[in-house]
């Protein structure tokens, strides 16, 4: 039983679980977070276009995405990322991309379709009669977006788009399949050298559920200020 | 590009020596589509009881159930998975922890659970949403005609919840069939388990990787597809399907 849990292995390892595990992870969590919502919000302008062909290309790319697991798009783009890069770059061969590169550029795409659907629903919610009014003032699509539409949009979705991070910042330690060392795969670089599995994989649950459920209450407080009474 | 496309690949004999790589494929899918209908059996039932608990007017219940969907949805799932695999054995009287180790299809069945309860979580949100969005009279009017409490919620208010939440059902339902991919960390050879194997043995990524693309969309299709015909047979005339409901 929990006889010989040993708490030290883990007093030990604190600043390897944290200096460079949980830097890692809220690095990436930070860093894609920020990329998805920019594409998303790309991604979400065009599936709303009148140009079929952009709408299409959008919806396309949003159903692939969020019909196959994370995992296996982690294993794609770790495969993909040199040749993209090779293709983007004009070298002669597969360019080597760094572990935090490949994973940053797998979340931003990733997440990027979620949360094109989180901003589409944002700029659905603005009523029909802004976008008409923004063009009777003689403003352009781009201007009625970026001063009308957008900022509204986000500050709607602001409590979704915040849980979508913290939905990400979770999945991020699935970049384990990659053998990286994000927190979890400190955590479990030490569980298996030192034969201390159950320590570590119990604090490392502690750790993620106190950040998780620290950062939903506050999205709850941050949801209740943000509501524009109507 | 300095890659070789072979699209024969899949009809070449694996490693194995029996079974060629489409084969082997396909047990993924197979192990993918027994994991994920498992755990969605096990997700019903206890998202179904949680989330009613959370609707009951009991104090305790509901600060239990609460207690529980905040701990399935806080933790990541990979994290989850490696407690129930690695954690439970070790923690459990000596002798459980062997019978656990040593279970044949260990992964199969730790995934199952695993998922399971994971998804209750999010299930019991659901069905909490379903019945707290119907109007308050149905609950009273149930108790009023001399329901007891449970039999309210049996013939008056699950069977209408359970038909609005069917379209947010039928999204955990595709999660839970993405989410099978995780149990790869534990050794269970789901569809991207078997693309990973492809993968290394023969080399040729980017066909492996396709093929389990082109698998999880068929299968998300047909859910989808199966879900919609599903939702039109069940739907109350007049309530669903009309937008959003009228209370």
């Amino acid at each position: 039983m929990f006889g010989s849990f040993d708490t030290d292995v883990i007093v030990r390892s604190l600043p390897y679980l944290f200096y460079d595990g949980m830097t890692f992870t809220l690095t990436l969590t930070a860093l894609a977070t920020a990329g998805g919502i920019a594409f998303g919000t790309a991604l979400a302008l065009m599936r709303l276009s009148s140009f079929t062909v952009l709408s299409g290309l959008a919806g396309a790319y949003v159903n692939l995405m969020r019909s196959v697991p994370l995992v296996l798009v982690i294993f794609w783009f770790y495969f993909l990322v040199p040749y993209i890069g090779q293709w983007i770059t004009g070298s002669p061969r597969p360019i080597q991309v760094g572990a935090f590169a490949s994973s940053l550029v797998t979340f931003t795409l990733f997440e990027a379709a979620y949360f094109c659907e989180i901003m589409r629903a944002g700029i659905q919610s603005i009523p029909r009669g802004q976008r008409d009014a923004a063009e009777a003032v003689g403003m352009t699509y781009a201007q009625s977006m970026r001063y009308i539409i957008l900022p509204q949009a986000f500050r709607n979705m602001l409590p979704v788009l915040l849980t979508q991070t913290i939905i990400l910042f979770q999945d991020t330690s699935l970049v384990y399949v990659l053998s990286i060392t994000d927190f979890l795969g400190a955590a479990s670089k030490v569980a298996q050298r030192d034969g201390r599995l159950v320590e570590m994989y119990l604090f490392a649950a502690a750790i993620y559920f106190v950040i998780s459920l620290t950062a939903s209450q506050l999205v709850r407080i941050i949801q209740r200020r943000t509501a524009i009474v109507r | 590009m300095s890659y070789t496309w072979n699209w024969g690949i899949f009809f070449d004999v694996s490693p194995d020596g029996t079974h060629t790589y489409l084969t082997l494929l396909l047990f993924g899918a197979g192990w993918t589509l027994a994991t994920a209908l498992s755990a969605w059996v096990i997700a019903l039932v206890f998202g179904s009881i949680v989330g009613v608990l959370r609707t009951t007017p009991h104090p305790w219940l509901v600060r239990f159930a609460t207690g529980y969907v905040e701990l399935f949805r806080n933790v990541p799932l990979l994290v989850q998975m490696f407690l129930w695999y690695f954690v439970l054995p070790e923690v459990v009287p000596r002798a459980v922890g062997l019978w656990l180790k040593q279970m044949p299809n260990a992964s199969f069945y730790t995934a199952v659970v695993c998922l399971g309860l994971y998804t209750s979580a999010r299930v019991a949100e659901q069905v909490r949403a379903g019945i707290t969005s119907l109007p308050r009279d149905q609950s009273l009017a149930g108790l009023a005609l001399g329901f007891t409490l449970p039999q309210t919620y049996r013939y008056v208010l699950m069977p209408m919840a359970y038909r609005i939440i069917l379209p947010p059902l039928t999204s955990e339902f595709l999660n839970i069939i993405k989410n099978s991919a995780v149990a790869l960390t534990i050794g269970l050879l789901e569809l991207t388990a078997r693309a990973r194997e492809m993968q290394e043995y023969s080399f040729q990524v980017f066909e492996a990787f396709t093929a389990a693309t082109v698998v999880y969309i068929v299968i998300n299709i047909v859910v989808v597809f199966t879900m919609r015909r599903l939702e039109r047979r069940v739907a109350v005339p007049g309530y669903i399907g009309m937008g959003t409901p009228v209370h």
